[in-house]
Protein backbone atom coordinates (compact mmCIF):
# COMPACT_ATOMS: atom_id res chain seq x y z
CA UNK A 1 0.00 0.00 0.00
CA UNK A 2 0.96 3.50 -0.61
CA UNK A 3 2.08 6.32 1.93
CA UNK A 4 0.89 9.47 2.16
CA UNK A 5 2.47 12.60 3.05
CA UNK A 6 0.40 16.00 3.98
CA UNK A 7 2.47 18.79 2.71
CA UNK A 8 3.03 22.01 4.57
CA UNK A 9 3.39 24.88 2.58
CA UNK A 10 1.93 28.65 2.22
CA UNK A 11 0.04 27.98 -1.27
CA UNK A 12 2.94 29.38 -3.42
CA UNK A 13 5.31 26.89 -1.96
CA UNK A 14 6.41 24.01 -0.05
CA UNK A 15 7.68 24.67 3.37
CA UNK A 16 10.66 23.26 4.29
CA UNK A 17 9.62 20.83 6.51
CA UNK A 18 7.36 18.57 4.12
CA UNK A 19 10.62 17.37 2.98
CA UNK A 20 12.04 15.69 6.08
CA UNK A 21 8.74 14.44 6.45
CA UNK A 22 8.64 12.61 3.24
CA UNK A 23 12.43 11.15 4.26
CA UNK A 24 10.46 9.13 7.14
CA UNK A 25 8.15 8.50 4.90
CA UNK A 26 10.57 7.20 2.22
CA UNK A 27 11.96 4.77 5.06
CA UNK A 28 8.70 3.33 5.41
CA UNK A 29 8.81 2.11 1.72
CA UNK A 30 5.72 1.52 -0.67
CA UNK A 31 4.30 4.51 -3.31
CA UNK A 32 5.03 7.72 -2.13
CA UNK A 33 1.71 11.06 -2.20
CA UNK A 34 1.77 13.99 -1.22
CA UNK A 35 -1.37 15.57 -0.36
CA UNK A 36 -1.70 19.47 -1.16
CA UNK A 37 -4.32 20.97 0.58
CA UNK A 38 -5.22 24.66 0.00
CA UNK A 39 -6.49 27.41 -1.71
CA UNK A 40 -5.14 28.51 -4.84
CA UNK A 41 -2.16 25.74 -3.79
CA UNK A 42 -1.08 24.45 -7.59
CA UNK A 43 2.49 26.35 -7.15
CA UNK A 44 2.78 24.34 -4.17
CA UNK A 45 1.59 21.14 -5.77
CA UNK A 46 3.43 21.57 -8.50
CA UNK A 47 6.64 21.81 -5.95
CA UNK A 48 5.58 18.83 -4.53
CA UNK A 49 5.30 16.63 -7.86
CA UNK A 50 9.40 17.91 -8.26
CA UNK A 51 10.09 16.32 -4.68
CA UNK A 52 12.55 13.53 -5.46
CA UNK A 53 10.83 10.00 -4.38
CA UNK A 54 7.32 11.35 -4.64
CA UNK A 55 5.16 9.15 -7.21
CA UNK A 56 1.51 11.14 -7.05
CA UNK A 57 0.63 14.42 -5.92
CA UNK A 58 -3.15 14.69 -4.64
CA UNK A 59 -4.18 18.60 -4.91
CA UNK A 60 -7.33 19.77 -2.93
CA UNK A 61 -7.78 23.59 -4.12
CA UNK A 62 -10.81 24.95 -2.29
CA UNK A 63 -11.58 28.17 -0.36
CA UNK A 64 -12.80 26.24 2.06
CA UNK A 65 -8.84 25.04 3.17
CA UNK A 66 -7.53 28.87 2.68
CA UNK A 67 -6.11 28.51 6.34
CA UNK A 68 -6.75 25.00 6.68
CA UNK A 69 -8.90 24.31 9.86
CA UNK A 70 -8.80 21.23 11.30
CA UNK A 71 -12.33 20.40 11.41
CA UNK A 72 -12.69 21.27 7.89
CA UNK A 73 -9.32 19.63 6.55
CA UNK A 74 -8.69 16.63 9.31
CA UNK A 75 -12.16 14.74 7.36
CA UNK A 76 -10.48 14.75 4.27
CA UNK A 77 -7.57 13.23 5.31
CA UNK A 78 -9.61 10.24 7.58
CA UNK A 79 -11.67 9.96 3.74
CA UNK A 80 -7.91 8.97 2.24
CA UNK A 81 -6.30 7.78 4.83
CA UNK A 82 -8.40 4.45 4.21
CA UNK A 83 -6.59 3.79 1.27
CA UNK A 84 -3.03 4.26 2.82
CA UNK A 85 -0.63 2.27 4.97
CA UNK A 86 0.57 5.67 6.66
CA UNK A 87 -0.09 9.45 6.67
CA UNK A 88 2.62 11.20 7.78
CA UNK A 89 3.01 14.76 8.57
CA UNK A 90 5.63 17.22 9.82
CA UNK A 91 5.54 17.85 13.84
CA UNK A 92 4.61 21.18 13.14
CA UNK A 93 1.79 23.48 14.99
CA UNK A 94 -0.57 22.16 11.94
CA UNK A 95 0.53 18.82 11.95
CA UNK A 96 0.19 18.78 15.53
CA UNK A 97 -3.23 20.58 15.20
CA UNK A 98 -4.95 18.62 12.29
CA UNK A 99 -3.13 14.61 12.73
CA UNK A 100 -5.05 13.75 15.71
CA UNK A 101 -8.38 15.01 14.80
CA UNK A 102 -7.78 12.83 11.76
CA UNK A 103 -6.94 9.73 14.31
CA UNK A 104 -9.72 10.38 15.72
CA UNK A 105 -12.20 10.20 13.11
CA UNK A 106 -10.38 6.87 12.09
CA UNK A 107 -10.11 5.31 15.64
CA UNK A 108 -6.73 4.94 15.93
CA UNK A 109 -3.73 6.28 17.57
CA UNK A 110 -1.62 8.71 16.25
CA UNK A 111 1.85 8.09 16.85
CA UNK A 112 3.39 11.76 17.72
CA UNK A 113 6.52 13.30 16.65
CA UNK A 114 8.73 9.92 15.29
CA UNK A 115 12.60 10.06 15.65
CA UNK A 116 12.86 6.91 14.10
CA UNK A 117 11.20 4.32 11.61
CA UNK A 118 12.57 0.96 12.92
CA UNK A 119 9.86 -1.22 10.59
CA UNK A 120 6.85 -0.44 9.20
CA UNK A 121 4.56 -0.36 12.16
CA UNK A 122 7.47 0.14 14.55
CA UNK A 123 8.49 3.95 15.84
CA UNK A 124 10.97 5.65 18.15
CA UNK A 125 9.39 9.05 19.88
CA UNK A 126 11.03 11.14 22.45
CA UNK A 127 9.38 10.97 25.94
CA UNK A 128 10.08 13.36 28.59
CA UNK A 129 11.16 16.17 26.79
CA UNK A 130 13.80 13.76 24.84
CA UNK A 131 15.30 12.50 28.58
CA UNK A 132 13.67 9.07 27.29
CA UNK A 133 13.37 7.45 23.62
CA UNK A 134 9.90 4.99 23.42
CA UNK A 135 10.18 2.52 20.90
CA UNK A 136 6.36 2.03 20.00
CA UNK A 137 4.37 -0.81 17.93
CA UNK A 138 1.51 -0.37 16.20
CA UNK A 139 -1.57 -2.52 15.97
CA UNK A 140 -3.92 -0.13 13.84
CA UNK A 141 -4.70 -0.55 10.34
CA UNK A 142 -3.39 2.35 9.46
CA UNK A 143 -0.87 4.58 11.08
CA UNK A 144 -1.39 8.48 11.32
CA UNK A 145 2.11 9.67 12.01
CA UNK A 146 3.95 13.39 12.79
CA UNK A 147 7.41 13.30 11.78
CA UNK A 148 10.06 15.46 13.72
CA UNK A 149 12.01 16.95 11.13
CA UNK A 150 14.91 17.49 12.56
CA UNK A 151 15.60 13.34 12.73
CA UNK A 152 15.61 12.81 9.12
CA UNK A 153 17.41 14.89 6.53
CA UNK A 154 15.37 16.58 4.12
CA UNK A 155 14.95 14.74 0.90
CA UNK A 156 16.18 17.12 -2.85
CA UNK A 157 13.48 19.37 -3.43
CA UNK A 158 14.16 18.61 -7.39
CA UNK A 159 14.54 15.51 -9.64
CA UNK A 160 11.04 14.07 -9.23
CA UNK A 161 8.11 14.68 -11.93
CA UNK A 162 5.17 13.24 -9.85
CA UNK A 163 1.64 13.10 -11.52
CA UNK A 164 -0.98 15.73 -10.08
CA UNK A 165 -4.70 14.28 -9.81
CA UNK A 166 -7.05 16.87 -8.07
CA UNK A 167 -9.77 15.84 -5.84
CA UNK A 168 -12.45 17.20 -4.10
CA UNK A 169 -12.63 19.03 -1.06
CA UNK A 170 -15.33 18.00 1.53
CA UNK A 171 -16.90 21.09 2.04
CA UNK A 172 -16.55 23.09 5.46
CA UNK A 173 -17.96 21.55 8.57
CA UNK A 174 -19.47 24.96 9.74
CA UNK A 175 -18.01 25.06 13.20
CA UNK A 176 -14.62 27.29 12.47
CA UNK A 177 -13.76 30.40 10.97
CA UNK A 178 -10.46 31.93 10.54
CA UNK A 179 -9.97 35.73 11.92
CA UNK A 180 -6.48 36.51 11.08
CA UNK A 181 -2.96 35.90 11.86
CA UNK A 182 -0.06 38.24 13.28
CA UNK A 183 3.15 36.86 11.55
CA UNK A 184 6.79 37.50 12.62
CA UNK A 185 8.29 38.66 9.77
CA UNK A 186 11.86 37.87 8.98
CA UNK A 187 14.63 38.01 6.27
CA UNK A 188 16.01 35.24 8.35
CA UNK A 189 16.11 31.55 7.98
CA UNK A 190 13.25 29.93 9.35
CA UNK A 191 14.16 28.74 13.03
CA UNK A 192 13.97 24.82 12.22
CA UNK A 193 15.67 24.96 9.10
CA UNK A 194 18.42 27.46 10.06
CA UNK A 195 22.15 25.98 9.67
CA UNK A 196 22.85 28.05 12.54
CA UNK A 197 20.75 29.65 15.49
CA UNK A 198 21.34 31.88 18.31
CA UNK A 199 18.90 32.00 21.17
CA UNK A 200 18.71 34.29 24.35
CA UNK A 201 17.50 33.89 27.82
CA UNK A 202 16.37 35.56 30.60
CA UNK A 203 19.78 37.13 30.74
CA UNK A 204 19.19 39.18 27.62
CA UNK A 205 17.01 41.41 30.68
CA UNK A 206 15.30 43.08 28.03
CA UNK A 207 13.63 42.66 24.35
CA UNK A 208 15.88 45.35 22.99
CA UNK A 209 18.42 44.04 24.12
CA UNK A 210 17.79 41.20 21.52
CA UNK A 211 19.38 43.46 18.59
CA UNK A 212 22.71 42.45 19.92
CA UNK A 213 21.71 38.28 18.48
CA UNK A 214 20.36 40.11 15.72
CA UNK A 215 23.68 41.90 14.18
CA UNK A 216 25.42 38.40 15.02
CA UNK A 217 22.63 36.57 13.24
CA UNK A 218 23.30 38.80 10.25
CA UNK A 219 26.65 37.99 10.03
CA UNK A 220 26.25 34.35 10.16
CA UNK A 221 23.19 33.93 8.30
CA UNK A 222 21.62 32.13 11.51
CA UNK A 223 18.08 32.49 12.74
CA UNK A 224 17.40 33.44 16.04
CA UNK A 225 15.56 31.91 18.87
CA UNK A 226 14.72 32.21 22.37
CA UNK A 227 13.74 30.39 25.66
CA UNK A 228 10.64 29.86 27.19
CA UNK A 229 11.67 32.54 30.07
CA UNK A 230 12.29 35.50 27.23
CA UNK A 231 8.84 35.06 25.85
CA UNK A 232 7.49 34.90 28.94
CA UNK A 233 9.11 38.15 29.91
CA UNK A 234 7.69 39.50 26.62
CA UNK A 235 11.04 39.75 25.49
CA UNK A 236 9.88 38.26 21.81
CA UNK A 237 7.79 36.83 20.62
CA UNK A 238 5.66 32.79 20.92
CA UNK A 239 7.21 31.99 17.85
CA UNK A 240 11.26 32.20 18.97
CA UNK A 241 10.25 29.43 21.75
CA UNK A 242 12.97 26.92 21.32
CA UNK A 243 12.17 23.97 23.73
CA UNK A 244 9.92 21.07 24.50
CA UNK A 245 6.51 22.70 24.10
CA UNK A 246 8.38 24.70 21.29
CA UNK A 247 10.16 24.22 18.35
CA UNK A 248 12.71 21.75 17.92
CA UNK A 249 16.17 22.72 15.98
CA UNK A 250 18.77 20.72 15.45
CA UNK A 251 21.37 23.12 13.69
CA UNK A 252 25.02 22.55 12.63
CA UNK A 253 25.70 25.33 15.71
CA UNK A 254 23.61 26.55 18.78
CA UNK A 255 24.52 29.31 20.40
CA UNK A 256 22.74 29.76 23.61
CA UNK A 257 23.19 33.44 25.17
CA UNK A 258 22.23 34.06 28.57
CA UNK A 259 20.34 30.83 28.66
CA UNK A 260 20.95 28.55 31.92
CA UNK A 261 19.44 25.49 30.43
CA UNK A 262 16.25 23.68 31.98
CA UNK A 263 15.48 20.38 30.95
CA UNK A 264 12.83 21.87 28.91
CA UNK A 265 15.01 24.28 26.60
CA UNK A 266 17.74 21.05 26.22
CA UNK A 267 14.83 19.32 24.62
CA UNK A 268 14.49 21.88 22.26
CA UNK A 269 18.55 21.63 20.99
CA UNK A 270 20.23 19.34 22.44
CA UNK A 271 20.74 17.44 19.10
CA UNK A 272 22.47 20.12 17.76
CA UNK A 273 25.83 19.32 16.31
CA UNK A 274 27.79 22.23 18.09
CA UNK A 275 26.83 23.53 20.96
CA UNK A 276 28.29 27.36 22.71
CA UNK A 277 26.86 28.52 25.61
CA UNK A 278 27.62 32.02 26.81
CA UNK A 279 26.06 32.90 30.91
CA UNK A 280 27.51 34.32 33.38
CA UNK A 281 26.93 31.76 36.06
CA UNK A 282 29.57 29.08 35.69
CA UNK A 283 27.41 26.72 37.49
CA UNK A 284 24.53 26.92 34.65
CA UNK A 285 23.51 23.20 33.68
CA UNK A 286 23.86 24.71 30.22
CA UNK A 287 27.40 24.57 30.14
CA UNK A 288 27.29 20.25 30.83
CA UNK A 289 26.32 20.38 27.26
CA UNK A 290 27.52 22.88 25.50
CA UNK A 291 31.01 22.06 23.26
CA UNK A 292 32.75 25.91 23.96
CA UNK A 293 31.45 27.03 27.15
CA UNK A 294 32.19 30.68 27.84
CA UNK A 295 31.78 32.29 31.36
CA UNK A 296 31.35 35.98 31.50
CA UNK A 297 29.10 38.91 30.83
CA UNK A 298 26.92 38.54 27.66
CA UNK A 299 26.65 42.44 27.18
CA UNK A 300 30.55 42.85 26.90
CA UNK A 301 30.84 39.34 25.30
CA UNK A 302 28.43 39.65 22.49
CA UNK A 303 29.91 43.30 20.78
CA UNK A 304 33.35 41.25 21.02
CA UNK A 305 32.04 38.27 19.03
CA UNK A 306 30.53 40.68 16.47
CA UNK A 307 33.63 42.33 15.76
CA UNK A 308 35.98 39.04 16.01
CA UNK A 309 33.40 38.00 13.50
CA UNK A 310 34.21 40.89 11.40
CA UNK A 311 37.51 40.41 11.73
CA UNK A 312 37.55 36.62 10.54
CA UNK A 313 34.72 36.33 7.41
CA UNK A 314 35.91 37.90 4.74
CA UNK B 1 -22.03 27.27 31.23
CA UNK B 2 -20.59 24.73 32.51
CA UNK B 3 -17.05 24.06 32.13
CA UNK B 4 -15.13 20.48 32.26
CA UNK B 5 -11.20 20.62 32.73
CA UNK B 6 -8.96 17.33 32.39
CA UNK B 7 -6.00 17.25 34.67
CA UNK B 8 -3.41 14.70 34.13
CA UNK B 9 -0.90 13.44 36.92
CA UNK B 10 2.65 13.70 35.77
CA UNK B 11 5.93 13.27 37.43
CA UNK B 12 6.96 17.22 38.73
CA UNK B 13 8.05 19.27 35.87
CA UNK B 14 11.37 19.83 37.76
CA UNK B 15 12.40 16.34 38.63
CA UNK B 16 14.95 14.28 36.15
CA UNK B 17 13.42 11.31 35.10
CA UNK B 18 15.21 8.21 35.55
CA UNK B 19 14.60 5.28 32.78
CA UNK B 20 14.24 1.88 34.37
CA UNK B 21 17.16 -0.56 34.00
CA UNK B 22 14.78 -3.66 32.50
CA UNK B 23 13.74 -0.38 29.73
CA UNK B 24 9.97 -0.33 30.61
CA UNK B 25 9.63 2.74 31.56
CA UNK B 26 10.58 5.58 33.51
CA UNK B 27 10.98 5.22 37.46
CA UNK B 28 7.59 6.27 39.12
CA UNK B 29 8.01 5.14 42.24
CA UNK B 30 8.89 7.51 45.09
CA UNK B 31 9.10 10.26 42.29
CA UNK B 32 7.32 13.71 43.40
CA UNK B 33 3.74 14.02 41.14
CA UNK B 34 2.23 17.00 39.64
CA UNK B 35 -0.87 18.34 37.50
CA UNK B 36 0.67 18.70 34.34
CA UNK B 37 1.62 22.66 34.28
CA UNK B 38 -0.95 22.89 31.07
CA UNK B 39 -3.64 21.30 32.84
CA UNK B 40 -2.81 23.89 35.56
CA UNK B 41 -3.39 26.70 32.92
CA UNK B 42 -6.34 24.82 31.96
CA UNK B 43 -8.01 24.71 35.47
CA UNK B 44 -6.79 28.94 35.61
CA UNK B 45 -8.39 29.95 32.84
CA UNK B 46 -11.36 27.81 33.50
CA UNK B 47 -11.24 30.01 36.97
CA UNK B 48 -11.14 33.39 35.20
CA UNK B 49 -14.47 32.30 33.39
CA UNK B 50 -16.08 31.59 35.94
CA UNK B 51 -14.89 35.10 37.57
CA UNK B 52 -15.93 36.71 34.73
CA UNK B 53 -19.31 35.70 35.04
CA UNK B 54 -19.15 33.60 31.19
CA UNK B 55 -18.66 29.98 33.26
CA UNK B 56 -21.08 28.90 36.13
CA UNK B 57 -19.31 25.65 37.15
CA UNK B 58 -16.34 24.11 36.90
CA UNK B 59 -15.95 20.23 37.10
CA UNK B 60 -12.04 19.06 37.42
CA UNK B 61 -11.66 15.34 36.09
CA UNK B 62 -8.79 13.02 35.77
CA UNK B 63 -8.55 9.78 35.08
CA UNK B 64 -6.11 7.23 36.18
CA UNK B 65 -5.42 5.18 39.85
CA UNK B 66 -6.61 6.05 43.37
CA UNK B 67 -3.56 8.66 43.76
CA UNK B 68 -5.27 11.14 41.04
CA UNK B 69 -8.01 12.56 43.10
CA UNK B 70 -4.77 14.55 44.36
CA UNK B 71 -4.39 16.32 41.26
CA UNK B 72 -7.66 16.65 41.09
CA UNK B 73 -7.71 17.91 44.83
CA UNK B 74 -5.44 20.61 43.76
CA UNK B 75 -7.90 21.61 40.96
CA UNK B 76 -10.56 22.04 43.65
CA UNK B 77 -8.13 24.13 46.14
CA UNK B 78 -7.68 26.34 43.17
CA UNK B 79 -11.18 27.04 42.73
CA UNK B 80 -12.86 24.08 40.50
CA UNK B 81 -15.96 23.13 42.00
CA UNK B 82 -16.33 19.64 42.18
CA UNK B 83 -14.07 16.29 40.69
CA UNK B 84 -15.04 13.38 38.55
CA UNK B 85 -12.21 10.47 38.72
CA UNK B 86 -12.50 7.75 36.46
CA UNK B 87 -10.51 5.44 38.10
CA UNK B 88 -8.46 2.44 36.27
CA UNK B 89 -4.87 1.31 36.66
CA UNK B 90 -4.74 0.25 33.00
CA UNK B 91 -2.59 2.14 30.25
CA UNK B 92 -4.34 5.17 29.37
CA UNK B 93 -3.30 6.39 25.80
CA UNK B 94 -4.93 9.58 24.35
CA UNK B 95 -7.25 7.99 22.24
CA UNK B 96 -8.68 6.12 24.99
CA UNK B 97 -8.53 9.41 26.95
CA UNK B 98 -10.49 10.87 24.97
CA UNK B 99 -13.16 7.97 24.49
CA UNK B 100 -13.50 8.31 28.54
CA UNK B 101 -13.58 12.13 28.48
CA UNK B 102 -16.32 12.22 25.77
CA UNK B 103 -18.05 10.04 27.71
CA UNK B 104 -18.55 12.41 30.84
CA UNK B 105 -19.07 14.86 28.88
CA UNK B 106 -22.37 13.15 27.63
CA UNK B 107 -22.82 12.95 31.29
CA UNK B 108 -22.16 16.39 32.23
CA UNK B 109 -23.44 18.63 29.25
CA UNK B 110 -20.60 20.91 29.40
CA UNK B 111 -20.10 23.79 26.77
CA UNK B 112 -16.62 23.99 27.24
CA UNK B 113 -13.90 21.61 27.72
CA UNK B 114 -10.59 22.81 28.78
CA UNK B 115 -7.43 20.58 28.71
CA UNK B 116 -3.55 21.13 28.39
CA UNK B 117 -2.16 21.19 24.90
CA UNK B 118 0.42 18.45 26.26
CA UNK B 119 1.50 16.09 29.10
CA UNK B 120 5.08 16.83 29.61
CA UNK B 121 5.36 12.95 30.16
CA UNK B 122 4.02 11.47 27.32
CA UNK B 123 4.44 14.66 25.14
CA UNK B 124 1.74 13.33 22.35
CA UNK B 125 0.08 16.30 21.91
CA UNK B 126 -3.42 14.53 20.93
CA UNK B 127 -5.88 14.46 23.72
CA UNK B 128 -7.79 17.74 22.96
CA UNK B 129 -7.68 17.41 19.33
CA UNK B 130 -9.04 13.83 19.52
CA UNK B 131 -11.87 14.73 22.23
CA UNK B 132 -13.20 17.43 19.65
CA UNK B 133 -13.26 15.27 16.66
CA UNK B 134 -15.02 12.46 18.73
CA UNK B 135 -17.72 15.10 19.97
CA UNK B 136 -17.63 16.96 16.55
CA UNK B 137 -16.80 20.05 18.43
CA UNK B 138 -14.52 22.18 17.17
CA UNK B 139 -11.29 22.70 18.71
CA UNK B 140 -9.26 25.80 19.72
CA UNK B 141 -5.75 24.09 20.20
CA UNK B 142 -2.66 26.37 21.53
CA UNK B 143 -4.95 28.80 22.97
CA UNK B 144 -2.64 32.08 24.10
CA UNK B 145 -5.83 34.20 24.32
CA UNK B 146 -9.70 33.09 24.75
CA UNK B 147 -12.80 35.63 24.92
CA UNK B 148 -16.62 33.62 24.76
CA UNK B 149 -19.30 35.60 24.19
CA UNK B 150 -22.69 35.29 22.01
CA UNK B 151 -22.50 31.30 21.49
CA UNK B 152 -19.42 31.81 20.37
CA UNK B 153 -15.55 32.27 20.96
CA UNK B 154 -12.60 34.18 19.63
CA UNK B 155 -9.35 32.04 20.22
CA UNK B 156 -5.76 33.57 19.86
CA UNK B 157 -3.41 30.39 18.79
CA UNK B 158 0.38 29.98 18.98
CA UNK B 159 1.31 28.87 15.84
CA UNK B 160 4.99 28.56 13.94
CA UNK B 161 4.76 31.98 12.37
CA UNK B 162 3.26 33.86 15.17
CA UNK B 163 -0.32 34.07 15.95
CA UNK B 164 -3.49 32.85 14.42
CA UNK B 165 -6.96 33.82 15.40
CA UNK B 166 -10.15 31.80 14.91
CA UNK B 167 -13.74 31.90 15.71
CA UNK B 168 -15.14 29.11 17.56
CA UNK B 169 -18.64 27.79 17.99
CA UNK B 170 -20.08 26.73 20.97
CA UNK B 171 -19.77 23.71 22.44
CA UNK B 172 -15.88 23.58 21.96
CA UNK B 173 -12.32 22.08 23.16
CA UNK B 174 -9.52 24.48 23.80
CA UNK B 175 -6.40 23.50 24.51
CA UNK B 176 -3.80 25.87 26.30
CA UNK B 177 -0.78 27.20 25.35
CA UNK B 178 1.94 28.39 28.01
CA UNK B 179 0.92 32.08 27.62
CA UNK B 180 -2.92 32.16 28.22
CA UNK B 181 -2.40 33.39 31.94
CA UNK B 182 -0.17 32.31 34.52
CA UNK B 183 -1.90 29.98 37.21
CA UNK B 184 -2.37 31.09 41.16
CA UNK B 185 -1.31 29.03 43.64
CA UNK B 186 -4.28 27.81 46.28
CA UNK B 187 -4.19 29.88 49.62
CA UNK B 188 -4.21 27.64 52.70
CA UNK B 189 -7.65 28.00 53.47
CA UNK B 190 -9.04 26.99 50.00
CA UNK B 191 -6.53 23.72 50.18
CA UNK B 192 -8.62 23.35 53.35
CA UNK B 193 -12.21 23.96 51.90
CA UNK B 194 -11.25 21.28 48.83
CA UNK B 195 -10.99 18.59 51.24
CA UNK B 196 -15.14 19.31 51.52
CA UNK B 197 -15.77 19.33 47.73
CA UNK B 198 -17.26 16.59 46.47
CA UNK B 199 -15.50 13.93 44.57
CA UNK B 200 -17.08 11.34 42.12
CA UNK B 201 -15.69 8.07 41.37
CA UNK B 202 -16.39 6.24 38.02
CA UNK B 203 -14.66 3.40 35.98
CA UNK B 204 -14.32 3.15 32.21
CA UNK B 205 -16.58 -0.08 32.54
CA UNK B 206 -19.86 2.57 34.21
CA UNK B 207 -18.87 5.09 31.11
CA UNK B 208 -18.87 1.82 28.43
CA UNK B 209 -15.39 2.23 27.18
CA UNK B 210 -12.90 0.20 26.29
CA UNK B 211 -9.86 2.00 27.26
CA UNK B 212 -7.03 -0.79 25.55
CA UNK B 213 -4.02 1.16 24.13
CA UNK B 214 -3.72 0.99 20.71
CA UNK B 215 0.32 1.21 20.93
CA UNK B 216 2.46 -1.27 22.43
CA UNK B 217 5.54 0.21 23.79
CA UNK B 218 8.61 -2.57 23.32
CA UNK B 219 11.12 -0.39 24.88
CA UNK B 220 12.12 2.76 26.76
CA UNK B 221 15.87 3.76 26.34
CA UNK B 222 18.15 6.58 27.58
CA UNK B 223 18.86 8.81 24.94
CA UNK B 224 22.87 9.07 23.45
CA UNK B 225 24.73 11.32 26.58
CA UNK B 226 26.58 14.38 25.11
CA UNK B 227 29.47 14.88 25.98
CA UNK B 228 29.83 18.75 26.78
CA UNK B 229 31.84 20.69 29.35
CA UNK B 230 34.86 22.57 27.76
CA UNK B 231 35.26 25.83 28.33
CA UNK B 232 36.83 28.67 26.32
CA UNK B 233 38.74 31.86 28.05
CA UNK B 234 38.29 34.29 25.16
CA UNK B 235 36.11 35.41 22.20
CA UNK B 236 39.04 34.95 19.79
CA UNK B 237 39.27 31.49 20.89
CA UNK B 238 35.91 30.81 20.47
CA UNK B 239 35.84 32.08 17.59
CA UNK B 240 39.27 30.13 16.42
CA UNK B 241 37.94 26.65 17.72
CA UNK B 242 34.53 27.12 15.83
CA UNK B 243 36.46 27.61 12.25
CA UNK B 244 38.78 25.25 12.69
CA UNK B 245 38.17 22.67 15.19
CA UNK B 246 34.37 22.30 14.64
CA UNK B 247 34.48 23.79 11.27
CA UNK B 248 30.31 25.46 11.16
CA UNK B 249 31.16 29.28 10.80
Amino acid sequence: MAVLVLAEHDNASLKPATLNAVAAAEALGGDLHVLVAGAGCRPAAEAAAKVKGVAKVLLADDAVLAHPLAEDLAPLIAKLALGYSHVLAPTTTAGKNVMPRAAALLDVAQISDITAVVSADTFVRPIYAGNALATVQSKDKVKIITVRGTAFPAVAAEGGSAAIETIAALGSAGLSTYKGAELSKSERPELTAARIVISGGRGMQSGDNFHLLDKIADKLHAAVGASRAAVDAGFVPNDYQVGQTGKIVAPDLYIAVGISGAIQHLAGMKDSKVIVAINKDEEAPIFQIADYGMVGDLFKILPELEAELDKQVK
Amino acid sequence: MKVLVAVKRVIDFNVKIRVKADKTGVETANVKMSMNPFDEIGVEEAIRLKEKGVATEIVAVSLGAQTCQETIRTALAMGADRGIHVLTDAELQPLAVAKLLKAVVAKEQPGLVLLGKQAIDDDCNQTGQMLAALLGWSQGTFASKIAIDDGKATVTREVDGGLETVELKLPMVITTDLRLNEPRYASLPNIMKAKKKPIEQLTPEALGVDPAPRLVTLKVEEPAKRQGGKKVASVQELVEKLRTEARVI
